[in-house]
């Protein structure tokens, strides 16, 4: 079993396009992924590839072909409205990969989101994969491999670095989520931690944090409380100065909050095991697994 | 993005909230004959005279100085700020040269008040906080009795309820019929200012009280969320260069996220996770790195070229670590990229490669016909072990 995702999984990608959008969605439907359609406003009646029905909305994609999850691939200026229309038109998931989405939009998009049942993934991530049966989003399906171990991860890349060092020992991934790096994003460490611990084919798990916000901090305290599974973590950015932004708008420390120490020192606290360097997170994970 | 004073200022004034008469001057003369003509709009002799650089902390550092004497004093104020190294606690030991002043208004303090608005990113949302206790010792006030700061969450829907902005009015003991609808108003524009022009943190502290009983906003601090340039053309004009690492600058205009950090390990890596994961682990291995540097998860040649251009020119740098996670990003397009980088500066320094992912044979293959002395890692932490120990090996012979 997996989470979010699986081989049935109907997929609608929304800016698919675009160049950045119709490269992915040809890895994508390459890897086996079930894209059965794309919005393009404009475009509907036309085929991506000769395959693939355009939409000119994402209701159209939803009601026609029986699309459950949107993947967004819309440039900042209009990716929150992207969200917003995929949760009206009733996709139950939203995978947002676009980087750079001025914040106060996701804040209202948060809002928006406040009790509807669309769950919100991203944005500025790489999207979830479950190994050999549906990837949605940019990460390189080759180094997956199917398997019992959980990533969540802020980093796109970090991410790659824990399933390949998995995948070098032989050991597969149930499902891998980027959550994405930005101050404001949809689902958060909480959200998929809860999902791993019910997925009765995940057995152990790898968390990616890094400095910024209090993420990290607010998992560790639910972990400590609810996590039947074993964890480890890597924090990223001990090496970082405070009040510079590292890459993603949320990788910074203000104020002298969301350090990495503070967040390593919450998760030891909770029992996770938390990786002395990046290139250790897989060993970390199975010194707890045996 | 950060902005001056002034500019804040100047924006302020378009939201209605009172700022005093002021204006930017760039040069001692400049500065003269702003103070002349504000003692004269005012008829009050008293000017300030305000460094502007973007780190806060300016009055106890000695950048901000009032002229009680006229004209003549305000020039000689101007003499010794405009130029100076200005240390704060905000700047770090080197300080910050002044290029320009700001010539304000003195005002009759009677209070002090701190004022904010940021983004709460834990509850996500907008949250406005202040204190009674305001001034130049906010931070001793925030550290010792956090209780004396109130703070109130906007719900984006409803916007800045009226109530709220009265609750935080009778909290900051503003309670009187005319000063309440000031400070109303002015938290009302504020607001609305911080939205409109997608703001990240606006800080007024102090925001004071006259002897008259006015509410007037007599500093401002003022940060936009980067993400947000794609529609305020108008950003341009408001930034300075002086203000910014030039090369932090340079790499932006070329889509690359460089951050510049003391040590003297180069790092050239895909993604902004594994960028920082790669300082950290070279600072495990017991070396230094000297930047943060994300070329991005689909650079081209040209822009890997741009990245390691940067890296090179930097004399503080004893040794580079390419550490490249192709997902999206191809290894052969990040091979060619440095090759053509050393083409042009020469390459004095041991270089490490780790390439991992899409097209990583033809990389490897680019990297090994280029003739340059190229010490290949075969991961992450194989890599790092092998900077520091050649950039070791440099130092001691
Ligand atoms: N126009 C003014 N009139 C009178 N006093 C002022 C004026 N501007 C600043 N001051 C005083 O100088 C202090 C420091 O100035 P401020 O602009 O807050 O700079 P900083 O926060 O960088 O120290 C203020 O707290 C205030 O007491
Ligand atoms: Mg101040």
């Amino acid at each position: 079993m997996s989470i979010l995702v699986n081989k049935d999984t109907r997929v609608v990608i929304q800016g698919i396009t675009g160049e950045y959008g119709s490269q992915h969605a040809r890895a994508c439907l390459a890897y086996g992924t079930k894209v059965v359609a794309g919005v393009t406003p404009g475009r509907g009646g036309q085929r991506f590839e000769d395959k693939v029905p355009l939409y000119d909305t994402v209701e159209d994609a939803v009601k026609k072909e029986g699309a459950d999850v949107s993947c967004i691939f819309v440039p900042p200026a209009g990716a929150a409205d992207a969200i917003v229309e995929a949760a009206d038109a009733g996709c139950r998931l939203v995978i947002c990969i676009t980087e750079g989405i001025p914040v106060l939009d996701m804040v209202k998009v948060r809002r928006y989101l406040e009790g509807k049942p669309t769950r919100l993934i991203g944005p500025n991530c790489p999207g979830i994969i479950t190994p050999e049966e549906c990837k949605i989003g940019i990460m390189p399906g080759h180094i997956h491999k199917k398997g019992h171990i959980g990533v969540l991860s802020k980093s796109g890349t970090l991410t790659y670095e824990a399933v390949g060092q998995l995948t070098a020992l032989g050991v597969g991934q149930s499902s891998c989520v980027g959550i994405g790096g930005d101050p404001v994003a949809g689902m958060d460490f909480i959200d998929v931690l809860e999902l791993f611990n019910e997925d009765p084919d995940t057995h152990g798990v790898i968390m990616i944090g890094e400095i910024g916000g209090g993420a990290e901090q607010k998992a560790a305290a639910w972990i400590k409380a609810n996590m039947k599974k074993p964890v480890a973590a890597l924090i990223a950015g001990r090496a970082a100065p405070p009040g510079k932004r590292m890459g993603h708008a949320g990788a910074i420390i203000s104020g002298g909050k969301g350090t990495a120490a503070e967040k390593i020192e919450a998760l030891e606290d909770a029992g996770v095991k938390v990786a002395p360097t990046p290139a250790d997170m897989a060993s970390t994970l199975m010194s707890l697994m045996k | 993005m950060k902005i001056h004073e002034y500019q804040a200022k100047q924006i302020f004034a378009r939201y209605g909230i009172p700022v005093p008469k002021g204006e930017p001057a760039f040069s001692v003369a400049e500065a003269e004959a702003a103070a002349q003509r504000l003692i004269e709009a005012t008829g009050i002799p008293v000017v300030v005279v305000k460094a502007q650089i973007h780190a806060g902390g300016r009055g106890k550092g000695g950048g901000v100085k009032v002229a009680k004497g006229g004209v003549a004093d305000a020039r000689a104020l101007a003499e010794k700020i405009l130029g100076m190294q200005l240390i704060t606690v905000q700047t770090g030991p080197a300080g910050q040269k002044v290029r320009r002043l700001y010539i304000e208004q003195g005002l009759d303090i009677d209070r002090e008040i701190y004022l904010a608005l940021t983004l709460d990113r834990d509850r996500r949302r907008i949250a406005i906080m202040a204190s009674r206790e305001g001034g130049m010792d906010i931070e001793q006030v925030a550290h010792d009795t956090p209780e004396k700061i109130h703070t109130l969450h906007v719900d984006p829907v409803i916007g800045l309820a009226p109530y709220q902005a009265r609750k935080l009015g009778y909290a900051l003991g503003l309670g009187a019929k005319e000063q309440m609808r000031q400070f109303t108003k002015l938290l009302d524009g504020l607001y609305k200012c911080f939205l409109a022009e997608d703001c990240s943190l606006v800080e007024i502290n102090p925001l004071v009280v006259t002897k008259k009983g006015d509410i007037v906003a007599l500093d401002g601090k003022v940060t936009f969320d980067d993400n947000a340039e794609i529609r305020h053309p108008e950003w341009a004009d408001l930034r300075d260069a002086d203000e910014e690492d030039p090369v932090e600058l340079e790499a932006k205009k070329v889509g690359i996220s460089y951050v510049s950090l003391d040590g003297d390990i180069g790092c050239l890596v895909n993604g902004a996770g594994l960028a920082m994961g790669t300082m950290d682990i070279i600072l495990h291995y017991g070396g230094k790195p000297a930047n943060f540097l994300d070329v991005g998860g689909g650079a081209s040649k040209e822009q890997v070229k741009k990245a390691f251009q940067m890296i090179l020119r930097s004399d503080k740098v004893k040794g580079i670590f390419v550490n490249i996670f192709g997902g999206i990003m191809r290894c052969d397009v990040v091979a060619e990229g440095v090759v053509a980088a050393t083409k042009e500066l020469g390459l004095s320094v041991p270089l490490v490669v780790r390439l991992e992912g899409t097209n990583v044979e033809a990389g490897k293959k680019i990297l090994d016909e280029s003739g340059l002395k190229i010490e290949s890692a075969s991961s992450m932490g194989d890599g790092a072990q092998k900077i520091v120990a050649a950039v070791k090996q440099g130092a001691a012979a």
